[in-house]
């Protein structure tokens, strides 16, 4: 029991803190409480949106091209495996170092961030719709682009969505640095717990936790609702082949 | 008046103790720029840091192998688990990594082994995913075949199954290779120190944030290129693509 | 076949890089504290005789925890107490790198270490509770009330030292130009609300920071840059003015000029040698007289070329402790 009581020690603080305000440990300043932490998620959570959509725009149709043709799978490997050892707060700390502080600058650095995941998925969600489908359709004379568009970008829809949804995650992650840029977001009571206490400290890490899953389930309800009927009855567990292919031919073509 | 009583000790520190610094603010390393140089003299000053890297990248990834590969051989066996296992495992590498440390801080205390628990929670998906999927892979055709020749459950994962999915399984553990040091970058939030450790303490500084970046991203790229070596070695009869 | 080579090769390089790295780490610890090269030399011999720190009878076989917060001058404490202890012939643990004066201050009382340099200033504010405003502005009476408040705790705060690491404003003598030469902060007044000043994250909401400043001397600035590097702020004009300490080492540049606290808004900040009470009847009054002595030299512009061999030669703080306590004759040249 006790155990279990120590270690709620810190939260159970921790929740106090989210709900109500509280002197500063330095001086008379309040801190805490929910509108400081509505403000600072709001924060938080605009740097993330415009850091993903930003990457998303220029990632997306650079992955849907490079996919498209199939060639240059060097190109999209090594993006995605230098981006992922990349460490993100150096990134931070780099474009601060270099081109200073603010919300633009960390913004920056997040795009940055947040391409990686999104064109290697895009490139291996094009790679990976049928082969046949794409001739079939090339067959009944669509052109390059229309294929890319109105084939290839939907049937890979899902895992491009799960690009994103991965991108998504990894930047709210990071954004937590982002008040050494002078940017507020929930990072904040985590880069200085000398105002907010450990309490604040952890709250935060609380706070931000719960910010993630929620951006995460809410892209995984988005990605499922692209994928189209055919591909979930065929991506699931089974002997399958794991294609992305459709279960009747007839509807490869069918446009909308 | 504190000041005053203690005159008679200055006189030991000469003049020359003091040095001149005009200048100094705009050369190395006192302009905190790239300063080669500097990097050059104190690189030494760099390889206790990449040695804890190295071990808060390595142990996670091992450790991290053979749990993701139990849990995935386990949901190959019973499907009913499997959505279970990849929610549990999807769920454990939304948490944000700095949230990680200074959550479990609280109940692990400071020091290497809560950060080796954080980062093997991240190797999970990466790893798990790719180890079902390789399993999912292998031809029907092929387990066919030696359910024909009369070989029992657990030969056909050992024999044909599980070598016909090393490449899937391998491609994971290469991305959870490089996402571990990555993420072992913020290990220091958890008082295991590593590179990012040595980023924080003068992130001004521009040599040392290139330094301690670069090294990590060269032992990302040498993780990643003994396990390809791996690879190659234990599927002879695949032309391990890149994938 | 033919591929297998070049990623091999590739694969070598990469391992002679890192090999290579290794063997830098042999070199610099083998050269050891070449750092203080122009340090002291003529350090004056025959007078430094004696100050070397004689071995503590009895000293041997005792072990003390020295602790410090997380920045450049409490590491260089941190690094000279500890050597000093040291060549005593106490065994020191060094726990440097605590974090901020409350996680210092607790591992203090929970024992976690036995002692670590705190500033009166911000004991009496943090620790005792005692608003900005009341704080003593005489150096000595402001220690009084420290020991007095530490000494509740089965504490003790050892005599301060010369120096104080206290607030001013600063900017670059170019900007203090361009407005008029200011001297002292009243000078500001009719001025603030055109400049931007700088300080760290907390220092926006710190009633020992910003919010006092304005308070005391009716300034109202127009923004507050949040910043962890002040003089790069000042120097790349993202900032015109920025809360500055009396020691920081890049005021040894002669590049910044530094306002005068004429209304003495800023509690004076010495340093004081904070010991649990168990491990002070371990050091015994001669490991007492060791600390108070190697500080001794410790004045403002003794501190402030400590900090700037840190922060600008970057430099290792424990090279510079030790030269110091060379160059001072504490201990003998190696």
């Amino acid at each position: 029991m006790t155990p279990v009581f120590a270690a709620l020690g810190p939260f159970g603080d921790a929740i106090d803190f989210i709900f109500q305000q509280r002197e500063s440990q330095a001086g008379t300043v309040k801190v805490g409480g929910l509108g400081e932490i509505w403000e600072l998620s709001w924060t938080h959570i605009q740097l993330s949106v415009a850091a993903t959509v930003i990457a998303t725009l220029i990632a997306l149709p650079l992955g849907l091209w490079l996919g498209h043709i199939g060639r240059y799978q060097f190109l999209a490997t090594s993006t995605s495996n230098i981006g992922r050892a990349v460490p993100a707060l150096g990134l931070i700390v780099f474009f601060i170092a270099f081109l200073g502080v603010g919300f633009v600058n960390v913004c920056l650095a997040l795009v940055l961030l947040a391409i990686p995941p999104i064109i290697t998925n895009t490139y291996v969600g094009i790679r990976g719709v049928d082969r046949e489908t794409v001739d079939a359709a090339r067959g009944n004379g669509l052109t390059g682009m229309q294929i890319a568009g109105r084939v290839e970008l939907p049937l890979a829809l899902p895992t491009i969505m799960g690009g994103i949804r991965i991108a998504l995650v990894s930047v709210i992650a990071t954004a937590t640095v982002a008040p050494l840029a002078n940017v507020d977001t929930l990072g904040r009571p985590i880069v200085s717990p000398n105002v907010y206490g450990t309490a604040g400290q952890l709250a935060a890490c609380i706070v931000v936790a719960l910010l993630t899953f929620a951006a995460d389930a809410l892209l995984a309800a988005v990605q499922r609702a692209v994928t189209p009927r055919g591909i979930k009855i065929q991506a699931n567990p089974g002997r399958s082949r794991g294609r992305l292919s459709l279960s009747s031919p007839k509807r490869s073509v069918q446009s909308t | 008046m504190l000041g005053l009583s203690y005159v008679p000790v200055l006189a030991q520190l000469g003049e020359d103790f003091f040095q001149n610094r005009e200048g100094a603010a705009e050369k190395c390393p006192g302009n905190n720029g790239l300063c080669l140089g500097w990097i050059a003299d104190n690189f030494g000053d760099y390889v206790d840091p990449l040695w804890e890297h190295v071990l808060l990248s390595i142990v996670p990834l091992a450790i991290g192998f053979l749990i993701a590969t139990g849990l995935a051989l386990f949901a190959h066996r019973y499907r009913i688990l499997a959505p279970f296992f990849l929610f549990f495992v999807g769920t454990l590498f939304t948490i944000p990594s700095i949230a990680f440390y200074l959550i479990l801080l609280n109940i692990t205390g400071r020091g290497f082994t809560t950060a080796v628990v954080v980062l093997t929670a991240y190797t999970q998906v990466l790893i798990y995913r790719n180890v079902m999927t390789g399993l999912q892979e292998v031809p029907r055709e092929a387990v066919d075949v030696a359910e024909g020749m009369g070989l029992t459950r657990r030969q056909i994962l050992w024999r044909v199954e599980f070598p016909l999915a090393l490449p899937a399984i391998f491609a994971g553990l290469r991305i959870a290779a490089s996402s571990t040091v990555g993420i072992a970058g913020f290990a220091f939030f958890a008082g295991a120190g590593g590179l990012g450790g040595e980023i924080f303490a003068d992130p001004a500084f521009k040599g040392n944030v290139v330094t301690a970046s670069v090294l990590m991203i060269l032992l990302a790229a040498v993780l990643e290129l003994i396990v390809l070596t791996i690879q190659r070695v234990c599927t002879p009869w695949e032309r391990a693509v890149a994938s | 076949m033919k591929r297998k080579n070049p990623i091999l090769a590739l694969l070598a390089i990469l391992c002679l890089a890192l090999a290579f790295a290794a063997c830098g780490g042999d070199d610099d610890s083998s050269s050891g504290g070449g750092g203080g090269s122009s340090s002291g030399s003529g350090g004056g011999s025959s007078e430094t005789a004696g100050n070397e720190i004689q071995k503590v009878d009895g000293a041997d076989g005792k072990s003390i925890t020295v602790g410090s917060k997380n920045f450049t001058e409490q590491f260089i404490l941190g690094e000279i107490y500890s050597q000093a202890l040291e060549a005593a012939g106490f065994k020191v643990n060094k726990q440097l790198n605590l974090g901020s004066e409350l996680i210092a201050y607790k591992a203090l009382q929970n024992g976690k270490v036995d002692a670590y340099p705190e500033y009166t200033g911000t004991a009496l504010t943090s620790f005792f509770g005692v608003k900005t405003a009341d704080v003593p502005r005489d150096a000595e009476k402001a220690y009084e009330d420290t020991k007095k408040g530490f000494a509740e705790k089965d504490i003790t705060a050892l005599a301060p030292t010369p120096f104080e690491n206290t607030y001013r404003l600063g900017m670059t003598k170019k900007k203090a130009e361009e407005i008029g030469n200011p001297t002292k902060i009243s000078d500001l007044s009719d001025k603030a609300s055109d400049l931007s000043i700088s300080g760290f994250p907390e220092c926006k909401q710190r009633q020992d920071c910003l919010l006092g400043v304005q308070d005391a001397y009716g300034l109202k600035f127009k923004k507050f840059v949040t910043s962890e590097q002040k003089y790069q702020v000042l120097d790349s004009g993202a900032a015109d003015v920025a809360f500055i300490f009396t020691t920081d080492g890049d005021l040894a540049s002669g590049k910044y000029a530094i306002l005068d606290d004429d209304k003495k808004f800023f509690p004076p900040y010495n340093i004081t040698f904070a010991i649990r009470n168990e491990a002070l009847d371990k050091l015994g009054p001669e490991g007492q007289k060791v600390i108070e002595d190697v500080q001794k030299p410790l004045t403002e512009k003794v501190m402030q070329e400590l900090n700037a061999r840190v922060d600008v030669d970057k430099q290792k703080p424990e090279e510079v402790a030790k030269a110091y306590l060379q160059s001072a004759g504490f201990i003998p040249k190696s």
